[in-house]
């Protein structure tokens, strides 16, 4: 029966994940996340950010409760009146944005450089590896607290902060499988075609670094998601017209005292949800994908 | 040895002055300094001579030499909000920074070591079990909504603890500290303890994986071929091997818990250097985050060159290595 199944490698790594069960629940529940930020404007029940549609009477209420117009605000809302369901939608659209744009912009930044200095060693390798030491000996928290001090606040300058901030990891990770694939004879033999350096570089040695680039690009989409939140908590990521998870957080702690716990708990929840799933995506991916594992 | 730990030196002021250079550059793109300083009333005149007064006629070159001038003399400006020198506005506020830091990274050994040691003796036990998930957590619980929901709990729901402040402190040598005082060691628990959560899950790891490793090890069946005691064997054999890793870590952590610190203050009210930068950052007061950042990346340098010493010190191999 499965003898007639052709195992492929793809198969074999959609079989070894499927080994985990709560690598696979992780991971439905990211696909839902996803499904739900994109389609947000679709599901959620009100658009937070439609004026028109809110109502100040509606301030600050209690999950649960029901609203003028009759139907129920099953997370409560805001100090504006908005729905806090809707909001979180809405907001998990801004963070998975630039948490996956950065990490993905970061990647191909990230792993050129890397790849580029394996290849072509020398003083370019130097510079490129001393940059990446630096980078990575100071905090990333630090990193983007310094970048967006001189830029100031904005999507923009965020997701260029957090690409500075990871593009390093992806170049260490890129150039440390490049130098093991160089050395290999389908290398050997593309150089002896006289194939352009540049074709060998991306299309022959980079295809075989991937593994180790899907895995820290699994993590650090998860960090930057963290790493923003954080930002737009202390008022120096997204403004206000675009709000994410973290300035969705930001907003309820003024309220937090006097017990209102909604506003700020729900966005943290599906912030917390998020980034779990995605770090245990992230794990099993590792396990997956490391070639040293394979039985 | 000493060819090593020069090479070393050089390196870390090679650093040091790469980030004055980004911080310079940095700084110089933030916003035109003379908008912030001269009235818009000033006529052409006085703008001139205000601009010749802050150096900003020069070539940008030497507006940097200036700006290293004025840093190696701890002179880093005045603050625009405060009208006091930068850096000793930090310098104010550092002590209740490194209080709170030095108390998460304490929290971090006090609690971290022993659930790491019984998460490694034993693995498959509920408790270490758990302890492994609750690690877990510690990466990927967002850290100020952390902070958020301990205030939720412990101070508005059960009413223990105080939600913001330094509280009471003593005076020290003319520093005032917190963890002197009953309210202040009140008011420092849960900054503390919310700091620290990231450090008592990598502590953890960091000794349970030390711990497995290192017990299917010869000079562990050794230890107990001659008949030690297994706490004697864990204790002072097992312990002395994991201890590299983790004061290395730990060391390399100290750095980064200072600058998260400014998470943690900023959801706690805790008045240290934290707080003050993003004050800082968001009125544009550029001489008081000139100073932080100048002040934090020569903190870092400096961990990281103690750290690498200190390795040397408690790792014979990392010794030899460089002798060679």
């Amino acid at each position: 029966m499965s003898g007639a199944v052709e195992e492929t490698p793809f198969r074999r790594i959609v079989k070894d994940y499927a080994g985990n069960k709560i690598a696979v629940l992780a991971l439905v529940v990211v696909a839902v996340i996803i499904f739900l930020a994109v389609f947000a404007s679709l599901i959620a029940p009100q658009n937070p950010y439609d004026l028109a549609q809110l109502d100040i009477m509606d301030g600050r209420l209690a999950p649960g409760a029901v609203s003028g117009a009759g139907w129920t605000y099953w997370l409560g809302t805001d100090d504006q009146g908005r729905d806090m369901l809707s909001g979180i939608l809405y907001g998990l659209r801004i963070s998975l944005g630039v948490g996956f744009g950065s990490a993905a912009t970061a990647g191909v930044v990230g792993s050129a450089l890397g790849l580029i200095a394996a290849y072509a060693g020398g003083w370019l390798e130097t510079v490129i590896m001393r940059l990446v030491d630096l980078q990575l000996s100071f905090p990333a928290i630090l990193v983007a607290l310094m970048i967006l001090a001189f830029l100031g606040k904005g999507v923009t300058n965020v997701m260029l902060a957090l690409v500075i901030v990871e593009w390093a990891r992806y170049a260490r990770t890129a150039r440390a499988a490049a130098l093991v694939e160089r050395r290999r004879e389908y290398v050997e033999a593309a150089e002896c075609l006289a194939l352009p350096q540049w074709r060998i570089l991306f299309r022959h040695i980079l295809p075989n670094c991937l593994p180790p680039l899907i895995v820290i690009g699994a993590i650090q989409v998860a960090s930057a998601i963290l790493l923003e939140a954080t930002l737009s908590f202390l008022g120096l990521g997204v403004p206000i017209t675009e709000p994410s998870l973290g300035l969705l957080i930001a907003n309820g702690y003024q309220y937090m005292l006097s017990g209102k716990y909604w506003i700020s708990f729900y966005p943290g929840l599906a912030l917390l949800v998020t980034i779990m799933c995605l770090n245990l995506v992230a794990d099993q991916l590792r396990d997956v994908l490391n070639p040293r594992l394979q039985r | 040895m000493t060819l090593w730990i020069l090479r070393r030196l050089f390196q870390a002021v090679l650093v040091m002055l790469a980030m004055t250079v980004i911080v310079f550059i940095g700084v110089s793109v933030i916003g035109d300094p003379v908008e912030i300083l001269i009235s818009p009333d000033a006529d052409q005149a006085e703008r001139l001579r205000a601009i010749a007064a802050l150096g900003l006629d020069k070539p940008l070159w030497q507006q940097y030499l200036n700006f290293l001038w004025g840093a190696l003399h701890g002179d880093l400006g005045r603050s625009f909000v405060y009208n006091e020198p930068a850096l000793r506005l930090i310098g104010q506020r550092l002590p209740a920074t490194m209080e709170l830091a030095v108390t998460a990274v304490l929290l971090a050994v006090l609690l971290g070591i022993p659930l790491g040691l019984l998460a490694g003796l034993y693995p498959n036990s509920a408790l270490g079990r758990l302890a492994m998930a609750g690690s877990i957590l510690g990466f990927s619980l967002p850290s100020f909504w952390v902070g958020l929901m301990l205030i939720m709990v412990f101070a508005v729901q059960l009413g223990w603890l105080p939600s913001t402040g330094r509280g009471a402190t003593v005076s020290v040598l003319g520093v005032p500290w917190s963890f002197l005082t009953l309210d202040g060691l009140a008011h420092m628990a849960m900054p503390a303890l919310n700091l620290a959560l990231g450090n008592i899950a990598l502590v953890l790891r960091l000794t349970r994986s030390g711990v497995r490793e290192n017990l299917p090890m010869d000079y562990v069946k050794f230890a107990r071929a001659k008949g030690l005691s297994p706490i004697r064997v864990v204790f002072v054999h097992v312990l002395k091997n994991i201890m590299i890793p983790v004061v290395t870590v730990l060391g390399l952590q100290f750095g980064s818990t200072i600058a998260f610190a400014v998470v943690t203050e900023s959801v706690f009210a805790w008045p240290g250097m934290g707080k003050l930068i993003i004050d800082s950052i968001n009125v544009l007061d550029r001489p008081v985050i000139v100073a932080y950042l100048m002040m934090i990346v020569l903190m870092f340098v400096l961990i990281n060159l103690a750290v690498d010493l200190l390795y040397t010190v408690l790792d014979p191999r990392v010794r030899l290595e460089s002798a060679e």
